[in-house]
């Protein structure tokens, strides 16, 4: 299970810091300050933007494209449910009917306990092993709606 | 020596539960006292049968699988580790139909060695290119890849050799190599498998690339949804670094050459070649007009041959065994082997790699055995996302370039998504739209608005709105984005919408074709 830290000025200049030579910086930056944080917090997009010598609404314009910038904290846990056509052969929509069922919330959303939050992904490379699906940094396949319920269930526990 | 067991480390094979197996292996050894030796390896590409481990004994290896943690035991007591019997025997696994059909070039040492290990890439006839790269210089490299007849195996089908050619001869202070490891087509794991299972060849023949064109510099783009393989590759590298694989006088040549991953961040289009350039840079991956060809002017504005992953790890096996073993095999012009991906609902799903040529009916109904399901098979998808729906009639159709275009098809990266009897195609077509929709990079208007479009269009068909009406409007709409879209996301994505409304009509609540003839 990740563990974020809270955002603090210091700590981002340091992670901003990290990459300012490298040539074509904005994404490993802004990875590594996803990483730290868990998202992209609104606080540090003029510090990338004074780091790299672009504007505010580049950066944003950046972090708003690529699908897997968020701008709000996730939860403590992040499931990433495949979506795309091998996983659909196999049953995928189902499986994502069901945890949409059980966690009563929609793509890109956490619980309101704040554990778990739900994220749509287009394929894992896991297409041999269909349904796919991402706890955290841990790989599921050939899901069921048995082992989704199971995995859901260890994550409210834990 | 230490009894050894090899077990893949493929995230395929951890989806599937290896990590359990492995804990299970270690367990049962302690308890009898034994030092078990695991090697971890990339995965065979069998996917039905993993977690798959392998124990090597006097008659060549045994595999068994697929492995489930709590048999662990049982077959240590069977004598597991002299190849005795259990439930999940398999015997020696070149001898498994699926491998013992495929003609494994680029995929030969994958699921057979330590994937970091460079003492086994070398004893498995790793470096045997770049050395033969090394003797003949540059041009001659160069001219055996084109030779060989290699295309681009990112989707487009480019010589590969050709564009090697232009960037060669672009003159310019720095020059790269970008390997495109962006792999977004649903149905595909290749490139995947080969960062995980056999690193080395990915690097050598980037390496290879690097001589050949004239760069010392060299990107591997992954998409983030790979964690296993951005995590394998950079230690791949890290120890090619140190074994001056790469870097200063690589294998104590006079050529320079170095790597450094990026990550990618959940965009399809960045695996288009601009945008993944644009994304490098550290931008928006907004696709770039051509020309200029990123071979004159690609990242940072300078020569740039940027390959898939395949066509790079496909490269050592071409310098060392020469242009002709490679073009000998395959079909028209679609020349060597191609490593097919069968995934979704087939029985034997997984990486099958061989020459152009085999029918996809032989793929799908004989390699692949049918569906997982044991129901009848509707559709097929290949080549990703922006790849036809191929109904039965169609499976006499030969795995080539040219063939599937001739039938308004692409092979794309080689992926082959089975559907059986339950598939809605009418819902496939809307996700295509829908898909499209979500990633289109926003330049131009038929792919960004039409897409939005295209979805409610369908929707209103499967309402039962002025069926006709909106079909000829899909029709139209579709015709659009083919010809006015900048590259293949808005201009493929009538290929799965099309193939649909063509092939299976009832899904739509249309009439079909022949029916509407005869009355
Ligand atoms: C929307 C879109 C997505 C693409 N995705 C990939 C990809 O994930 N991997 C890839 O190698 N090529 C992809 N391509 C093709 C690349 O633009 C390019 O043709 C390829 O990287 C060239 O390498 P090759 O000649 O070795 O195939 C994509 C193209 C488009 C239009
Ligand atoms: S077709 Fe779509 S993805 Fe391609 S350049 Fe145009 S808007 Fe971008
Ligand atoms: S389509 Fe789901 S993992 Fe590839």
């Amino acid at each position: 299970m990740p563990e974020f830290e809270v955002w603090n000025e210091q700590r981002g200049n340091e992670v901003i810091a990290a990459f300012v030579q490298e040539e074509g910086a904005a994404l490993p930056m802004l990875h590594a300050l996803q990483q730290t944080f868990g998202y992209i917090p609104r606080a540090a997009v003029p510090m990338v933007a004074s780091a790299l010598n672009v504007s505010r609404a580049e950066v944003h314009g950046i972090v708003s494209f690529y699908h897997d910038f968020r701008e709000a904290p996730p939860g403590t846990h992040v499931l990433k449910l495949c979506r795309a056509e091998a996983c659909q052969s196999m049953g995928g929509d189902a499986i994502a009917t069901a945890a949409i069922a059980e966690l009563q919330i929609g793509w890109s959303e956490t619980t309101p306990d704040g554990r778990i939050t739900l994220e749509p992904v287009f394929c894992l490379g896991l297409c041999a092993c269909a349904p796919a699906a991402m706890l955290d940094d841990k790989v599921v396949g050939a899901l069921d709606t048995a082992r989704l319920s199971a995995l859901l269930e260890n994550v409210r526990q834990a | 020596m230490r009894p050894r067991i090899y077990l893949s480390r493929d995230a395929g094979s951890l989806a599937l539960g290896a990590d359990e197996v492995e804990t299970a292996i270690l367990a049962a050894g302690r308890q009898r006292g034994l030092d078990i030796e695991i090697v971890h390896t990339g995965s065979r590409g069998l996917f039905w049968l993993e977690p798959m481990i392998e124990v090597p004994t006097s008659a060549g290896r045994i595999a068994y699988g697929p492995v489930r943690a709590t048999d662990v035991g049982a077959m240590f007591d069977a004598g597991l580790l002299d190849g005795g019997p259990h439930a999940s025997r398999l015997g020696r696994p070149e001898e498994i139909p699926f491998l013992k059909r495929q003609t494994r070039l680029t995929f030969a040492r994958c699921g057979i060695v330590d994937r970091l290990s460079l003492d086994d890439y070398r004893a498995h006839g790793g470096f045997r290119g770049l050395e033969q790269a090394i003797a003949i210089g540059p041009e001659a490299t160069v001219e055996t890849i084109v030779e060989s007849g290699l295309r681009g195996r990112g989707g487009a089908g480019f010589p590969t050799g050709i564009k090697w050619r232009t960037v060669a001869q672009a003159s310019a202070a720095r020059k790269y190599i970008v390997c495109n490891a962006d792999e977004g087509d649903s149905g595909t794991f290749a490139d995947r498998m080969i960062m995980e299972g056999d690193p080395f060849v990915l690097i050598e023949g980037m390496t290879i690339a690097g001589l050949a064109v004239g760069a010392d510099k060299g990107f591997v783009y992954i998409r983030s949804e790979y964690p296993h393989a951005i995590d394998v590759l950079a230690r791949a590298i890290a120890i090619a670094r140190r074994a001056n694989c790469l870097g200063k006088g690589v294998l104590g040549s006079r050529y320079d050459f170095d790597l450094e991953i990026r990550v990618g961040a959940g965009a399809y289009v960045c695996g288009e070649e601009t945008s993944l350039l644009e994304s490098i840079e550290g931008k928006r991956g907004v696709v770039r007009a051509k020309p200029p060809l990123p071979a004159h002017k690609g990242l940072f504005g300078l020569p740039t041959a940027v390959n898939n992953l395949v066509s790079l790890a496909s490269v050592p096996v071409i310098l060392a065994d020469g242009a002709a073993a490679y073009r000998d095999l395959g079909l028209g012009r679609s020349r060597g082997t191609m490593p097919i991906q069968l995934a979704g609902n087939v029985r034997h799903r997984g990486l099958f790699e061989a020459a152009f040529g085999m029918t996809l009916g032989e793929l799908v109904d004989d390699i692949g055995a049918g569906t997982a399901s044991g129901r009848p098979i509707r559709a097929v998808q290949v080549g990703g996302p922006l790849g036809a729906y191929f109904p039965r009639a169609l499976f006499d159709t030969p795995f080539d370039y040219e063939a599937f275009a001739a039938r308004n098809g692409l092979i794309g990266h080689g992926g082959v998504v089975v559907f059986d009897d339950t598939v809605d195609m009418a819902r496939q077509a809307r996700f295509a739209m829908e898909f499209c929709a979500i990633e289109s990079c926003g330049k131009c208007t038929p792919c960004r608005i039409g897409s939005t479009r295209g979805v409610e269009v369908i929707d209103r068909i499967l309402r039962g709105e002025k069926r006709a009406e909106n079909h000829a409007l899909l029709t139209d709409l579709c015709e659009t984005m083919r010809l006015g879209s900048l590259c293949a996301l808005g201009g493929f994505v009538p290929y799965p919408v099309t193939s649909s409304l063509t092939y299976f009509p009832e899904d739509f609540g249309l009439p079909a074709p022949f029916a509407s003839a005869a009355d």
